[in-house]
């Protein structure tokens, strides 16, 4: 196998690294790797170990500027550079919706998006819901009604719910809206199917839809 | 204080603050997102350095060759650590394979390396660089196949006897007018608890803290101490948070050896979450049992002969699934046998999820009982109460300190509307929905636990109790506020509770459902104590004193709790211990589950509409959150039933699904509204608090239930959990 001259490291394991831009040059021509800040030098294989790119976003009403790798999630954006470690990290695959953020008023998983796909974006997280002493209606419901135990998918399944009734107030149908062309209930079963990407291992699904059927119901 | 004889009136009883269905403390916290779990600890180091994990990828046999400098020259890595590097590591107790492997390795994604770097990306990024070369050696994975090699364990404390008889089984099984013998296997489970195992270690000097996520912090400690060799007052763990245990999180795991062992290597305190799809395989799970059960009775429907064997199997070392503990004590019966037999197998280390052995061994014998029943022709819940025992059936000396059993189930038929099940199954259509009615009994024993608190009363009038209890969603912050403030007879606004920190007095931690009244009752001591203080240097005797609305009383004197706090904080520590009281009577909790299915008489798929459980616990220390136990196992239970299974490649050995898109577990979609009732009743042998645990009752029998109510929608009896649709969709009734 090829090994790069400058780090002894093999193609294939650069690739595999995916921290690094590979260029190989002509002779008597030089090239500049994508995000390298160096010419490098004829007959040169290029390493570009710059990963890093500048990004500014509106988090919580608040605009904020990060220097990121490319590789960093929106989600570890928020819990390990914004120091915003309310949306937890359950699975980093999408698979159980505890890092749901609402990216300008749309639920998404936070952990399946990079962090510099969201330029100018306006990102809502937990901490932009309520605070201790002065809580969002969906996060006293919560509380009322018991819709949590171990409190680890809490903030995802809160973000669920407020963006969840704003899609029905919107007209979103479901898998299970039985009228295409009817404004679609915050019955049970919407609820239930619409949170179904939320997993609440401890098992308080009950209560959660007791929690969002009593903010549904009471006067916007 | 040492609890050993019955509990008399105490100021528990005035009921002003415990037994009320109180907002949990921590509610706040948790629903902002501002309660710190383990890997976000921010506040207190600001730039740790960030491990990932490297599991093996063989079940068993050797790393041949290791290469780890293309890694170790990548962007940002700090260190890398293996086994050959990381100095003599000693094997905790509670483990049963090392937390570290390598050169030999013990099963599939057992950690093998931890890479540090600079940023989580840097980290994983250089964890792909590691080069290992295996050695795969055969390996037994499969436990059907090895279940003849089964033995007898070694019996211990945490698995009782291993074989069991009273009476004559074998003759009168044989001579019974109607015989039940059948076999049910039910899968490995994961908690799939969904905060991963995480670990921020820091060292300073030859000391070491780490902040993690365990359920039990004094036993970590000690095995974070016995594994690393060092003294264990050197080590201080602190787990104010739990993302949920379920069991997964009562041992020392990879997480924390590897971070404590990360920041070693790279001189700076290092976070590690183990990656999702490395859980399932690298951590432990509810291994998988084959259970025979045997039942004779005569014809009125009295049992004569309860027989319950399991088979389970585990890595060498390791121990059984106790699948029939339920069996020598839930039903009468004067001919009586259980065994357990174990197999070695070389998959992951095998251990505790909520309620081992009941949770498994009730999805068998209450499946049994409901076929027994329609082989009588007698009612199921009447079954069940015909074979009522209020003593230990092995030890008829020995009573039940309280067992309304009988009523959980009367009351639940009541409740559920059970005189609407038609006996006859695959009876009842709606539209193309066959709908059934099943139920099942829960029994789940109450154990207790040493469990010590130090409380603080200050010049404000505020109250600090510190335990190294854990609440992992129990409600522990919120039931051990209660406590205290109904002890000193505060509210609870002056109650702080400050919770799992190794510095703090042992408590019984969270497990076994022995927290909520073992934690408490080592409260309920500290306070007594803290109340003689302030009797003290109030000058009152403090046998008259009592203790309410913020004052102290004695005839017409009352002076104001703090006062006693003017010149310094009063601080009081005790533990509860118990005397031979567990041994004199049985200390159990009880159960009647119900539930409604509709099977898609098309498809086969099933899906709960209804469910109820009526749980008798002794006193309920606080309703809301007590509930929320109880449905959170129901809906455990539910997943038991329905979906959950870890499956077995049987030639690689590993589970194949280790994740939570492929180890399926209930979501929202699943659960219905879930009705749970407790008996009003105190057991006034348990604690001086009267209460029992809840938390594990609630998931005992629940999976019966629902392979119940599909057989009696279906007509098809299917013995082999989880019921998914294939195992029924052959044989269920022609749609007319």
């Amino acid at each position: 196998m090829q090994r790069t001259p400058d780090t002894g490291l093999s193609r294939r394991d650069l690739l595999a690294a995916g921290a690094v831009t590979v260029a190989a040059t002509t002779a008597g021509s030089s090239a500049r790797a994508e995000g390298a800040a160096e010419i490098a030098p004829a007959n040169e294989v290029v390493v570009a170990l710059q990963t890093q790119m500048q990004i500014s976003f509106t988090i919580n009403g608040t605009v904020k500027e990060l220097n990121v790798d490319t590789r960093t999630t929106l989600l570890d954006a928020l819990r390990e550079h914004l120091h915003l470690t309310g949306t937890k990290k359950g699975c980093d695959h999408g698979q159980c919706g505890a890092c749901t953020v609402m990216v300008d008023g749309v639920r998404i998983n936070s952990c399946l998006t990079l962090a510099v796909m969201h330029e100018g974006d306006s990102i809502t997280t937990i901490e932009g819901l309520g605070q201790p002493g002065e809580l969002h209606p969906m996060q006293a419901a919560f509380v009322s009604r018991d819709g949590y135990q171990c409190g680890y998918c809490t903030p995802g399944q809160i973000c669920s719910a407020v963006a969840v009734l704003n899609e029905i107030e919107a007209g979103v149908p479901s898998h299970v809206t039985g009228d295409l062309t009817a404004a679609p209930e915050a019955s049970v079963d919407e609820l239930r199917e619409r949170m179904s990407g939320n997993i609440c291992r401890c098992g308080a699904y009950s209560n959660i839809i007791d929690a969002i059927s009593d903010v549904s119901r009471s006067p916007a | 204080m040492k609890f050993d004889s019955a509990a008399t009136t105490n100021p528990i009883d005035r009921l002003k603050v415990i037994g009320q269905p109180l907002d949990r403390i921590d509610g706040p916290l948790k629903t902002t997102g501002k309660a710190p779990y383990a890997y976000e600890r921010h506040d207190i180091v600001a730039d740790p350095a960030y491990g990932h994990v490297i599991g093996a990828t063989i079940a068993k046999g050797r790393i041949t060759a290791m290469d780890l400098s293309a890694a170790e020259r990548a962007p940002g890595v700090l260190a890398v650590v293996t086994a050959r590097n990381a100095g003599v590591l000693k094997k905790g107790n509670y483990n049963t394979a090392h937390l570290l492997g390598g050169p030999d390795i013990q099963h599939y994604h057992q950690a093998v390396a931890l890479v540090v770097a600079e940023s989580f990306e840097q980290a994983r990024a250089a964890a792909h660089l590691v080069r290992i070369d295996y050695k795969a050696e055969p390996g037994r994975f499969d436990l059907h196949a090895a279940k003849g090699s089964a033995t007898a364990p070694e019996p211990s404390d945490l698995t009782g006897p291993i074989d069991t008889h009273v009476g004559d089984f074998p003759r009168a099984f044989a001579q019974a007018a109607v015989r039940l013998d059948e076999t049910y296997t039910t899968p490995d489970q994961s908690h799939a608890m969904m905060e991963p195992h995480a670990t921020l270690a820091s060292w300073e000097g030859d000391s070491l803290t780490v902040w993690t996520s365990n359920q039990m912090v004094a036993w970590s400690t000690g095995e974070l101490a016995t594994t690393l060799g060092i003294p264990p007052e050197k080590v201080r763990l602190i787990s104010p948070y739990i993302g949920g245990g379920f069991g997964s999180k009562l041992f020392l795991r990879a997480d924390v050896v590897l971070a404590a062992l990360g920041a070693r290597a790279a001189g700076r305190p290092v976070k590690v979450a183990l990656q999702r799809p490395l859980i399932a395989n690298n951590t432990t799970h509810r291994p998988a049992t084959i259970q025979r059960v045997r039942l004779g009775a005569e014809r009125d429907g009295t049992i004569t002969a309860i027989g319950h064997e399991s088979w389970s199997g585990d890595l060498e070392g390791g121990g059984p699934e106790t699948a029939v503990g339920q069996t020598r004590l839930l039903y009468a019966g004067a001919n009586r046998m259980t065994s357990m037999r174990l197999a070695v197998l070389d998959l992951p280390e095998g251990n505790a999820m909520r309620a081992p052995g009941e949770a498994p061994g009730l999805m068998a014998l209450e499946i049994a009982m409901d076929e027994m029943a329609e082989k009588l022709g007698i009612d199921p819940v009447e079954f069940r109460i015909r074979n009522d025992t209020q003593v230990d059936p092995e030890h008829p000396e020995r009573p039940f300190s309280a067992r309304p059993f009988v009523q959980c189930l009367r009351l639940g038929a009541e409740r559920f509307g059970w005189d609407r099940r038609n006996a006859r199954p695959g009876q009842i259509r709606d539209g193309r929905w066959l709908i059934g009615l099943g139920m099942a009994a829960g029994f789940r024993n109450n154990l207790l636990a040493k469990s010590g608190a130090r409380v603080r009363l200050d010049n404000l009038g505020v109250v600090t109790v510190e335990t190294d209890m854990t609440d992992i969603g129990t409600g522990s912050y919120t039931i051990i506020a209660q406590t205290a403030a109904e002890m000193m007879g505060v509210p609870m606004e002056q109650v702080r509770v400050v919770l799992g920190d190794s510095s703090f007095p042992v408590s019984a931690g969270s497990g076994g459902q022995w927290g909520a009244a073992s934690s408490t009752a080592g409260v309920y001591a500290a306070c007594v104590k803290l109340r003689e203080e302030v009797a003290r240097k109030l000058s009152l005797n403090s046998a008259d004193a009592e203790f309410v609305d913020g004052e102290v009383r004695v005839g017409n004197r009352s002076i104001r709790l703090q006062a006693a706090a003017a010149e310094g904080d009063l601080v009081a520590e005790d533990r509860m211990e118990y005397g031979d009281i567990t041994e004199k009577m049985q200390q159990s909790t009880f159960a009647g589950h119900f539930v409604e299915v509709a099977v898609d008489s098309a498809t086969g798929e099933s899906r709960i509409r209804r469910m109820l459980a009526v749980c008798a616990a002794g006193r309920i220390l606080n309703p809301k959150s007590a509930r929320s136990q109880v449905i959170g196992a129901m809906t455990m239970g539910a997943g038991a039933a329905l979906m959950e299974e870890l499956a077995v490649d049987t030639r690689r050995g590993f589970f194949v699904n280790h994740d939570l898109v492929g180890y399926e577990v209930p979501v929202h979609a699943d659960i219905p509204h879930q009705e749970v009732v407790f008996l009003d009743e105190t057991d006034p042998m348990s604690t001086p608090l009267k209460a029992k645990g809840v938390g594990e009752l609630g998931i005992c029998g629940v999976g019966a239930a629902v392979a119940n109510a599909i057989y009696n929608a279906t007509g098809v009896r299917v013995r082999d959990y989880p019921i998914t649709l294939d195992k029924h969709l052959d044989r269920l009734p022609d749609v007319a």
